[in-house]
């Protein structure tokens, strides 16, 4: 039943290995994330569009799937390319394997492969285009279509993930009156996002990554959020366009993507990092009380903090790996925003207290 | 927050001999603690009876001290030092208890020294059950349900609020003894009234059980910014039941969600900030109901342990290290990540490869006690692997252990038997795992018996199922190694199949296997351990070997050494030769050369990867060595250091062409075959006792005759005296011979005529090859009969005199330059009625070696390692055995507390499992010193109770008797005794043995309290068995017991020292000035 496949990089290199999911072939942008669980959590992460996701921790697939951690309906990964699949997981919670659930969804996957090889290859030369495949074509010509792929700087991916209508979030049965209402921007956005705006009491409504500022502004929200999404920040202007009619307005959250679309609303410049950050280990200082949050990280773009006006912005936090900003504030205005992930999801939870600032932050702009 | 500058001098405290529980992980927390803290500048005062340690190195320290651990011996360190502050949290349980009983004492108060690392508070609210639990109910943290009983009445009361099955456990019994599991009333009963009866107090906890839920670890650190950590989690494979020592256990953990791991560690945040620890590191252990998913913490250590040595060596994240800087005041963020030097200390270890830690137990010399592990622990060390995939790290620390398996072997175990092998927690039962794949059962049915979670058997199915393609493709094909593919092989490396596994699944030898391996270009790769996932670059080497694609180990072209490690600690091989093997590796990077060390022991300093340039953390066997070997090419390999494990491997690695340094192994060979031992004892006429080998129960009983009963027998080749045994009669001699040869069939018995009331004498020794010196010359106080490693000696020798010790240290040289020693050798001598017999010669390290090192301020081991590279003792300045002007004693701590069904009664076989040390000017305090440090506190009055073998019915009976009664004591013995004492004028009282019927006894007698001293000597069976009572109730007692004669004499010159009332507490390093003045 094994399938033999290849996970091909865009330099040539070809790594061997078995099919699982689905034997299909997929492109993508090769990165590696190190966290040890939440699979699931990452394949179904908007912010992965168009990446082949390479799982540091040897064994995937342990506990299986289930359909409350999903992050997105779908899977939103290219591909994941893993050093062992485990078939039959073990868990009360697992619905099914993650092999069978990308074979269901259509995710192409490869097992086998000397996954600390091809981190260390990706850490020293950055990011690169791959391909897994289980054609038995030769490598040129295989090359060939894979050089013919986009790369990521420069290309929007955040109009392909965002929702096309408006949509109010809801789940569970929460029956207490909602004391704030807030917009959220999908660039992309998690499920876990929506799920604490609702545990803070919020009032959620999701938007397309293009409702003009204008349509937001005139009913009144609370907050805006502007969520996480995947690619370059760069070539979504719209987005950018739209945040700084805002700005001042009503008090704005940006986690991640919408940290870097805050940046360039306010005339900062982003640039893409060497291999990115995608993990749930990363050190984070709060510049303000001097505390140290582990982290859960997933973007390969950030904001050049020297292309920010200090008079006007506030750095709160830093990442302690390699000192690259992680989080901001206006001096004046109710704008806050953070390049990790406070929601996790997955990831420790050691930043949740997010979402609770941010609702102090609205509680205040709606008493002036 | 920079360091604390208020404080300048820390006082560290260890955690004392190892015993099992604490064992070498506390010399690797405390070797890192002493470093860390001085090279913050503070000065260093370190206390700890163990002096087999590397942090009681002089060189450590500011001021070492080898004392007693105890309240009154640290005060009065307190009081000559006065430190500013005490780091309790690295020296263990000891640690900690000794911290607690110096607050509660005033003595912390009444010198003004602060605890730094853990407070009182927050020691007490982690340790006592009930604050415990109050506590995580407070911060809505579930414990399992439980209450304390005092009446069968209270007992049931609980019962039915919590509901079945239960666990009872006594209070405060030996062991934990006379608990267990009621899954009915009637069971609960039976128990309770029993636990009751047990306990001292008349107490029981009733607690609702996990028994069979998954247990899991967390090792946490917080720093005083409130910065909390999580370093690593731990699965045990082992379900809950199983002391975590004692199961296997795999790192990171493997079955939780992301979901349910977050919860956990959110739990465990809570739980280090609720329980007040400030800074520092804590383990908390959780257990989690399969069925339901709801999760209890179960306990939680306020300090570095024995699982945060391990997630340590699993992560490449030094716990205790960054521990110590907590303590002085810095944040997490403010300590550099040691292998990636650019990342902080304030992350979480991310690992791409899978940790196992496999438990080695001991019970083969702990006979009455059945080899069934459960809450107290039992294992003796461990062996830690690392591989890409679980089955991989399972199959290489199977290897690592030493039990004789190269793998995931069968044990042959009968279909029948297997639901019961599950079902019972062994050693073996992962063994049983196996046979049970292999008998046909599935995942659910071994799950039902064991209780092992579903994801760790269908990982070990597979190597069940490649097993069986290993030995069909060999079938199938009767040319065999020509069947073989590539690629096959390759899967088969890559699933953790040893060379000699797969020789024995397809019958061939394990040189073929390599060969066609080899041939086939099919070679391990070297991964290095980075604390993340090769996000960031690592600068230091420490290695593991995994079968893919890309090799990192970067060699260098330095000259270099391999110094190979001594794998798991067993008693007869512990801490001592991994002490050994670090100043080997010390010494030699100091002269210029890389050091590389070989070891699987995640306990010890030697696998710290600060301690030699290059480690490679992998199992001790030829094919793992060679490959290693094949890669680094060093210029020598040094297997004398690590004990047996190293030096079994001698022979094979020298015919496979590596260059060994040191004493050669055909020189091994002569020391260890007795045939070629008699010929070259006889060439140079040097006495040993007469003696025989024999293969047979025939020529066992011919060789006896011929050499004359008593004998002593014993196995070839092996360490710590395993099977060894005195007999006296043709009978036992048979009972012994038909045991051995099943044991090992084909394998010689060593025969040797018993020397009787000999004293016995150990010598150390060191030479170049040209130059041999003494190390030291060590006196017995028991007499020859007890395995050297229970003996308790004295540096220098106390009775033997200046003429006779010459003659010693003449002989040595004399074997040394027979043998052509190059390093160390040690020599056991003993003298019976003025003839000096050499019992043993063993060209290597031995156990004593660390012993002498402090008792002489002279570290043989790196003196022997410069030797072996070349540098000549005249060169390295020693040239005359080192001058001892006060009295080193050291005394064997034994293991009984924990299999209180053993007699204490030692023999030829060892038993202990540590040591420690005790010095003075005067030979009767550091007796006395020693042992207090082992636990033992003699009496300085009240009843002594007397009653010896017939044997020992003479005139130094009479002469210990009338010593301890000038020194006040009364006496009482057993008629015999009595009658014999009596005879010879000494006023004796008259006891009764239980057997004896009359009450009250001498156990009634021991139980009120009435005796104060116990001196037993036992002799021959009968007596033996007679006698065991009295012993087992002086242990369970607490009451000094003594066995050997000659043991009660030291112990009158313990006892009057003590009465003298002065002690005296010289640092390590003013005992070395003092001398070298």
């Amino acid at each position: 039943m094994k399938i033999p496949a290849r996970l091909i990089l865009q330099d040539g290199t070809v790594y061997d290995g078995e099919s699982f999911g689905s034997p299909t072939t997929s492109i993508g942008e090769v990165v590696f994330n190190t966290s040890l669980t939440g699979y699931q959590e990452i394949a179904t992460d908007p912010s992965y569009r168009f990446q082949i996701v390479v799982m540091t921790y040897p064994h995937i697939g342990n506990y299986g799937v289930e359909e409350n951690v999903e992050q997105h309906g779908t899977p939103q990964i290219a591909g994941m390319v893993v050093r062992d699949i485990v078939e039959e997981p073990s868990s009360i919670h697992s619905e099914m394997s993650l092999s069978s659930y990308f074979a269901n969804t259509r995710v192409a996957a490869i097992t086998g492969v000397d996954t600390r090889a091809l981190t260390r290859k990706i850490r020293s030369e950055g990011a690169m285009l791959g391909m897994i495949t289980t054609e038995t074509r030769p490598v040129d010509e295989l090359l060939l279509d894979l050089r013919k792929a986009p790369s990521m700087s420069g290309l929007d991916l955040v109009q392909r993930v965002s929702t096309e209508s408006a949509y109010p979030f809801h789940e569970g049965e929460d029956t207490r009156a909602p004391k704030l209402r807030v917009a959220v921007y999908d660039y992309g956005v998690k499920r876990d996002i929506l799920r604490h705006l609702t545990e803070q009491g919020c009032d959620v409504t999701v938007f397309p990554a293009k409702t003009p500022a204008s349509e937001i502004l005139d009913r009144h929200f609370d907050g805006v959020m502007l969520s996480n999404g995947p690619g370059d920040p760069e070539p979504v202007t719209y987005a950018q366009e739209n945040i700084r009619q805002l700005i001042g307005k009503v008090p704005i959250f940006g986690i991640c993507l919408g940290q870097q679309l805050l940046g360039l609303a306010l005339g900062g410049r982003t640039y893409k990092l060497k291999f990115g950050h995608r993990g749930g280990n990363h050190p984070v200082k709060d510049l303000r009380s001097g505390r140290v949050e582990i982290t859960a990280q997933n973007h390969g773009f950030t904001v050049d903090p020297d292309s920010l006006n200090q008079n006007d912005i506030e750095f709160t936090h830093i990442n302690l790996n390699d000192q690259t900003l992680e989080g901001f504030r206006h001096r004046r205005d109710p704008v806050m925003a953070v390049q990790y992930h406070p929601e996790a999801a997955p990831g420790p939870h050691d930043s949740f207290y997010l979402f609770n600032d941010f609702v102090t932050m609205m509680e205040a702009w709606k008493k002036k | 927050m920079p360091k604390r500058t208020d404080i300048k001098s820390i006082l560290i405290i260890g955690s004392g001999p190892i015993v099992i529980g604490q064992a070498a992980e506390f010399d690797y927390s405390g070797t890192q603690a002493c470093k860390a803290l001085r090279e913050e500048g503070y000065r260093i005062i370190l206390v700890n009876s163990n002096p087999a340690t590397i942090m009681t190195d002089a060189a450590f320290a500011d001021a070492t001290y080898i004392e007693p651990l105890t309240p009154d011996a640290v005060e009065r360190i307190i009081e000559k030092e006065k430190p500013d502050a005490i780091l309790p949290t690295v020296g263990g349980q000891t640690g900690i208890n000794l911290a607690m009983s110096l607050y509660e004492n005033g003595a912390l108060e009444r010198h003004g020294v602060e605890l730094i690392g853990a407070n009182y508070k927050a020691i007490k609210t982690a340790e006592d059950r009930q604050l415990f639990k109050e506590t995580m109910v407070s911060i809505g943290v579930e414990v399992p349900r439980s209450g304390y009983a005092a009446t069968l009445d209270e007992a049931e009361k609980i019962a039915r609020e919590i509901g079945f099955p239960l666990v009872i456990r006594p209070s405060f019994t030996l062991g934990g003894s006379g608990g267990g599991i009621a899954y009915n009333v009637e069971e609960f009963r039976t128990i309770v009234g029993r636990g009751l009866d047990l306990s001292p107090v008349h107490s029981v906890l009733v607690e609702e059980s996990v028994t069979g839920w998954k247990e899991f670890e967390l090792e946490v650190m917080r720093d005083k910014a409130d910065n909390v950590i999580i370093v690593c989690s731990i699965e045990n494979f082992d379900p809950m039941g199983v002391h975590t020592g004692d199961s296997i256990t795999v790192a990171p953990q493997q079955t939780l969600s992301n979901s349910e791991y977050q919860a956990m560690r959110d739990e465990a945040k809570k739980i280090i900030r609720a329980i007040g620890v400030e800074t520092g590191g804590s383990n908390i252990q959780f257990a989690v109901d399969p069925k339901s998913g709801r999760r209890l913490a179960i306990e939680m250590n306020p300090r570095v342990s024995r699982s945060s040595a391990l997630a340590s060596k699993a992560t490449g994240f030094p716990i205790a290290k960054f521990a110590a800087k907590l303590a002085a005041g810095y944040t997490l963020d403010e300590i550099p990540n040691d292998i990636t030097k650019k990342t902080p200390a304030s992350f979480e270890p991310s690992i791409d490869y899978v940790v196992v830690k496999i438990p080695r137990f001991a019970f083969e010399k702990f006979r009455q006690t059945p080899p069934i592990l459960g809450l107290s622990m039992q294992s003796v060390g461990e062996a830690m692997a690392m591989g890409r995939t679980f089955n991989e790290a399972l199959q290489k620390g199977l290897r690592s252990l030493e039990v004789g398996a190269a793998g995931l072997e069968s044990r042959g175990y009968a279909e029948e038997r297997l639901p019961e092998l599950l079902r019972t927690p062994t050693p073996d039962r992962i063994f049983a795992v196996g046979d049970a794949f292999r008998a046909g059962m599935t995942v659910d049915q071994i799950h039902q018996y064991s209780n092992i979670d579903p994801w760790f058997l269908r990982e070990m199915r597979k190597i069940i199922a490649m097993e069986s393609e290993i030995s069909g493709a060999h079938e199938a094909s009767p040319a065999g190694a020509r069947a073989t593919s590539p690629a096959d092989l390759l899967r088969w490396k890559r699933e953790g199949f040893s060379d000699r596994q797969i020789a024995k699944l397809t019958s061939r030898t394990e040189t073929a296997v390599r060969k066609e391996r080899h041939a086939m270009g099919i070679r391990p790769v070297y991964k290095r351990v980075d604390t993340c996932a090769a996000e960031f670059e690592a600068s230091t080497p420490y290695l593991y070997s995994t079968y893919e694609n890309e090799d990192e180990s970067l060699t260098t072209s330095r000259r270099k050494v391999m110094i190979l490690g001594s794998g798991p600690i067993r008693i007869g091989q512990g801490i001592e030769f991994d002490t050994c093997c670090v100043h080997a590796s010390f010494a030699l990077r100091e002269i210029g050369f890389e050091t590389i060390m070989v070891n699987c022991n995640p306990e010890t300093v030697s696998t710290d990867y600060d301690t030699s340039d290059r480690l490679y953390f992998e199992p001790l066997t030829l094919e793992d060595v060679l490959e290693i070997v094949e890669l680094e090419k060093p210029e020598g390999v040094i297997v004398q250091f690590g004990g047996q494990t190293p030096l079994k491997l001698a022979k094979q690695l020298a015919e496979a062409g590596v260059p060994m340094w040191g004493t050669s192994v055909d020189s091994i060979d002569i020391a260890e075959d007795r045939e070629r031992f008699g010929k070259l004892v006889r060439d140079h006429d040097i006495l040993v006792p007469p003696h025989g080998t024999a293969l047979t129960e025939e020529e066992a009983v011919d060789v006896a005759g011929r050499i004359g009963y008593p004998v002593v027998v014993r196995p070839s080749y092996v360490l710590g005296g395993r099977g060894m045994a005195i007999v006296y009669d043709e009978r036992t001699l048979r009972e012994y011979m038909s045991l051995a040869v099943d044991a090992a069939p084909g394998h010689p018995i060593l025969i040797d005529h018993f020397l009787e009331d000999a004293i016995e004498i150990d010598v150390d020794a060191v030479s170049d090859g040209k130059d041999v010196v003494i190390a030291g010359v060590m006196e017995h106080i028991e007499l020859a009969g007890i395995h050297s490693g229970d003996s308790t000696t004295v540096i220098p020798p106390y009775i033997i005199g200046h003429r006779e010790q010459d003659r010693i240290r003449r002989r040595t040289v004399q074997l040394a330059k027979a043998l052509n020693v190059i390093g160390l050798m040690n020599v056991q001598y003993a003298i019976q009625h003025g003839e000096l017999y050499v019992l043993e010669v063993n060209p290597r390290a031995s156990r004593t070696i660390p012993y002498v090192s402090k008792a002489t301020g002279v570290t043989f081991a790196q003196v022997a390692a410069r030797a072996m590279s070349g540098m000549s003792l005249r060169e390295q300045g020693l040239t005359s055995e080192p001058r001892v002007d006060d009295y080193f004693v050291k005394a064997p701590v034994f293991p009984f507390g924990r299999f209180p069904r053993e007699d204490t009664v030692l023999g030829p076989e060892m038993k202990s499992t540590g040591e420690v040390m005790g010095s003075s000017q005067r030979f009767g305090e550091a007796y006395a010193k020693a042992l207090l440090g082992a636990g033992v506190r003699l009496p300085l009055g009240g009843t002594a109770f007397i009653s010896v073998n017939d044997n020992d019915k003479r005139p130094m009976v009479v002469q210990l008797a009338r010593e301890l009664q000038n020194l006040g004591f009364q006496l009482i013995a057993t008629s015999g005794t009595r009658e014999f004492l009596v005879g010879h004028g000494v006023e004796v009282g008259l006891t009764w043995k239980v057997h004896e019927i009359e009450r009250p006894n001498i156990v009634d007698r021991m139980i009120n309290g009435e005796v104060t001293l116990v001196i037993n000597t036992p002799y021959g069976k009968s007596a033996y068995t007679d006698d065991t009572y009295i012993r087992r109730n002086a242990l369970s007692l607490a009451i000094p017991c003594i066995t050997t004669l000659t043991a009660a004499t030291a112990c009158v010159e313990g006892i009057r020292a003590g009465r003298d009332g002065h002690n005296t507490f010289a640092s390590l390093q003013e005992q070395h000035r003092a001398r070298t003045v």
